[in-house]
C-alpha cells in the first residue's frame, strides 16, 4: 500500500487503478486467474458444492414429508424461510447499489467491483426466491401466483403483498440479470479473442454475441447501461420497499409501521455491502486484485455500512419511540417483548452486530484495515440474519391471545437448509470467479487517466 | 496467404495506439466525408461518437414507450381480472382498488422498458453477429484488449484504394492492412 494514494493526472483525484497499469495489463491481470485452474479455488468448490449437497438432501426430505419437518407452529407459522428469504433479498441489494444507483451518482470507483458485486444480487436473489417456493409447500402449483389463464377461471389477488412480492422479486432477478448480462457482453469478447483453446473461443463466442467493440454499438450500449441503472434503481428500493409490506401490511404489532419501508432498504443495503466485503477481501489477495479494489475502494465501502448501519439503528430507535409515543398497549408490549422478552438474546445480538459494531468505522484506520474490515462483515451478515429473526418471530410467539403464545426454536432440517443455501451461493460464486472476469474489464479501462482522449503521456496534462 | 485470395475486399483497418490518436483520426475521416466507416475500441472511449459525426441514439424513445405500455397493461390486467373477469369482494375493497395495483404496475412498467432496453440495444446494434469481416484480420483481436481500429469500407462512394490509404496514413495510423470481405 502507497503511503499516498496516487493522484490523477487531469482530474487530480485518487486513480482508481494504482501502480499505474497499461490497458494489456489490466486484461492479463483480471483475465489470467480464471484460465488457469488452482487447487485453492477446487478446496472451495468442493466444499461449497458439499453444502449443496445438503441442500439437496433437506429439500428432498421436505417434499417427501412436508414443511412440518420444520420448527413451525401454531403462532409462528412464519419461520426460517422468510427469514431467509428477506435475509438472501437484501444481501442482493448492494449489487444493485454498487451498479446501477452509483453509476447515476458516477461514482467512478463502482467499476472495480461491480462486476463481482451484481453477481452476487443474482446468486442472492437465486437463494431467496428458494424459501418461498419451498415454504408454499406445494412448489408446483407455484404458477398460480402468476395471472395465468387457467381451467379454474381464477385470477391471483392482486391485493395481496406477497403476490406483490412475487412481481417484485421476479423483476429484480431479470432485470439484475440483464444488467449484468449486458455489463459482461464486451468482457466475454477479450475472453473469446484471447482464448487458447477452441472450446473456450466457442463458448465466449457465442455470449459474447459477435460484439466487436465499434463505436455505433458502443453508443446504443451505453445509452442502454445508463437506461438499466435508472430502472435498476427505483427498482431495488422498490424491491424491499415491497419485501417490508409482506411485514407491513398486515396488522400484526410489531410489523405494522410505516418506517419498515425505508428501514428495510437500507438494513438490506447495509447487510449487502457487508457480504460484498465477506467476499471481495479474499478475492482482492487470492486473484491478486489489489492495485484495482484498492484500500480506499475498501474504505468507501465501510463509510457506506456505517452510514446505512446508522440508519438502521435510527429505525431500532424509532420504532421503540414511537411504540411508546403511540400510547398504543400492544404496540408498546410487542417492542417491550422484543428487547426483554423471550427472544431477547437475538435482539440484543442484532443490536451489537448492526448498531454497535459498525460503529467502529469512524477510526481510518479500521476503515483501511482489510483483517478488521472482513470481521466486522461478518458480524454484519450475522446482525442482519438475526434482524429478520427478531421481527418475523418476536411479533408472532405473542400475538392477540395469551392462550395462543409459543415458543419457537429451528429443528436441525432449518439449519440445513440455510447452511445449504448459502452452497447454493458460494457454488454459484465459485463457478462465477472461475469462468468470467470478476472486474468489468472494459469498464476499468474507460476510468483510467489514459483513457480519456485529452490525456498526452508527454504533456502537461491541460491540454 | 500463398494462394491470392478471390474475395473482395471489405475495406482498409488502421491501428493506432492510444484513445488521443484514435480521436484526432476519426475527426479527420469525419471531416474528409466518409459515410461507410466506423470505429473499434477496447472500451466507449468518451465523445468518440461525437468526433465521428454519429446521431445521438434513439434507444430512450423506446424503451419510455415499453415502459408506458408495461406500466398501463398492468393496470389494465389488474383492472380487468378484478372488475370484469372474476369480480370478488377481497376484505371488503372495492373492485377496482387502484392504490393496491400500483406496485405490480410499477414491475410491470419496469420490467418491459428494461427488455426494451437490452433487446432494443442489441437489435438497433443487429447484435447477435458471430461473423464479421474485421475478425478476419489477425490484429483485429486485440481491439477487445488495448487496441483501438478504425475501418473505411470499400463500399463508401469516396473509397479509393489508394487516396483511403494516405488518408490513414496521414492520420498516424500504427499499422494498416486490407481486408477481406
Amino acid at each position: 500500500m502507497a503511503a499516498f494514494d496516487e493522484l490523477d493526472p487531469l482530474t487530480g483525484r485518487k486513480v482508481l487503478v494504482e501502480n499505474f497499469q497499461t490497458f494489456h495489463e489490466v486484461t492479463e491481470t483480471v483475465a489470467a486467474p480464471i484460465e488457469i485452474p488452482s487447487g485453492r479455488w477446487w478446496a472451495f468448490f468442493l466444499a461449497s458444492l458439499m453444502l449443496l449437497g445438503l441442500l439437496g438432501v433437506s429439500l428432498g426430505w421436505l417434499f417427501w414429508e412436508g414443511i412440518g419437518i420444520w420448527g413451525l407452529n401454531n403462532p409462528v407459522d412464519w419461520g426460517w424461510a422468510i427469514v431467509n428469504f428477506v435475509f438472501w433479498v437484501g444481501i442482493g441489494h448492494a449489487g444493485t447499489l454498487i451498479s446501477a444507483v452509483l453509476f447515476l451518482f458516477r461514482q467512478k470507483w463502482r467499476t472495480s467491483i461491480n462486476r463481482a458485486a451484481e453477481a452476487m444480487t443474482i446468486f442472492a436473489v437465486i437463494c431467496a426466491l428458494l424459501f418461498p417456493t419451498v415454504h408454499a409447500g406445494r412448489p408446483w402449483v407455484l404458477y398460480w401466483a402468476l395471472p395465468i389463464p387457467n381451467q379454474m377461471g381464477m385470477w391471483p389477488n392482486f391485493r395481496s403483498p406477497l403476490l406483490w412480492d412475487v412481481f417484485a422479486v421476479s423483476t429484480y432477478f431479470t432485470v439484475s440479470l440483464m444488467f449484468w448480462y449486458v455489463g459482461l457482453i464486451p468482457d466475454l469478447a477479450t475472453m473469446r479473442d484471447r482464448a487458447k483453446t477452441k472450446a473456450r473461443r466457442i463458448a465466449y463466442g457465442i455470449f459474447s454475441l459477435g460484439w466487436r467493440g465499434s463505436t455505433r454499438h458502443w453508443q446504443h450500449y451505453e445509452k442502454a447501461y445508463l437506461i438499466l441503472a435508472g430502472l435498476a434503481t427505483p427498482l431495488v428500493l422498490s424491491v424491499h420497499t415491497i419485501v417490508s409490506f409482506d411485514f407491513a401490511v398486515s396488522q400484526l404489532p410489531g410489523w405494522h409501521t410505516t418506517i419498515f419501508p425505508p428501514y428495510f432498504v437500507a438494513g438490506a443495503i447495509f447487510s449487502g455491502f457487508g457480504m460484498v466485503l465477506t467476499l471481495m477481501i479474499p478475492l482482492r489477495v487470492w486473484f491478486k486484485l489489489e492495485n484495482f479494489i484498492t484500500i480506499k475502494h475498501l474504505e468507501n465501502m465501510a463509510k457506506i455500512i456505517l452510514v446505512t448501519g446508522t440508519m438502521v439503528g435510527y429505525a431500532y430507535g424509532m420504532e421503540f419511540f414511537i411504540a411508546w409515543y403511540s400510547g398504543n398497549a400492544y404496540e408498546s408490549f410487542a417492542f417491550a417483548n422484543r428487547a426483554f422478552g423471550d427472544y431477547w438474546w437475538a435482539y440484543w445480538t442484532m443490536i451489537s452486530c448492526n448498531v454497535i459494531s459498525p460503529q467502529l468505522f469512524w477510526f481510518k484506520a479500521v476503515r483501511r484495515s482489510p483483517l478488521a474490515l472482513f470481521i466486522i462483515s461478518i458480524f454484519v451478515n450475522i446482525g442482519m440474519w438475526f434482524e429478520r429473526f427478531v421481527i418475523t418471530v418476536t411479533s408472532l410467539h405473542h400475538d392477540f391471545l395469551p392462550s395462543s403464545w409459543d415458543y419457537y426454536s429451528p429443528t436441525l432440517w432449518d439449519v440445513t437448509t440455510l447452511l445449504g443455501s448459502f452452497g447454493l451461493f458460494f457454488t454459484l460464486f465459485c463457478l462465477f470467479c472461475r469462468y468470467l472476469p470478476v472486474i468489468a474489464i472494459a469498464e476499468v479501462k474507460s476510468v483510467m487517466p489514459q483513457a480519456d482522449p485529452h490525456y498526452d503521456p508527454k504533456g502537461d496534462h491541460h491540454g | 496467404m500463398a494462394k491470392p485470395s478471390k474475395k473482395k475486399v471489405f475495406g482498409l483497418l488502421a491501428e493506432y495506439e492510444t484513445p488521443r490518436e484514435i480521436f484526432a483520426a476519426c475527426e479527420k475521416v469525419r471531416d474528409a466525408g466518409y459515410q461507410k466507416w466506423d470505429s473499434y475500441t477496447p472500451f466507449p472511449v468518451h465523445n468518440l461518437d461525437k468526433a465521428m459525426g454519429l446521431k445521438p441514439s434513439m434507444l430512450g424513445w423506446l424503451v419510455f414507450v415499453c415502459g408506458i405500455s408495461g406500466a398501463s397493461g398492468g393496470m389494465l390486467l389488474q383492472w380487468w381480472t378484478s372488475t370484469i373477469e372474476y369480480p370478488i369482494i377481497i376484505a371488503a375493497k372495492p373492485y377496482f382498488s387502484y392504490q393496491a395495483f400500483v406496485p405490480v404496475t410499477f414491475e410491470l412498467g419496469i420490467l418491459l422498458a428494461s427488455f426494451a432496453a437490452v433487446f432494443g440495444m442489441l437489435a438497433f446494434n443487429r447484435l447477435p453477429q458471430w461473423y464479421h469481416s474485421c475478425f478476419n484480420s489477425e490484429r483485429f483481436a486485440r481491439v477487445t484488449d488495448d487496441k483501438f481500429f478504425i475501418c473505411i469500407e470499400s463500399t463508401d462512394p469516396k473509397y479509393s484504394p489508394e487516396k483511403t490509404r494516405s488518408l490513414l496514413e496521414g492520420t498516424g495510423a500504427a499499422h494498416i492492412e486490407e481486408v477481406e470481405d
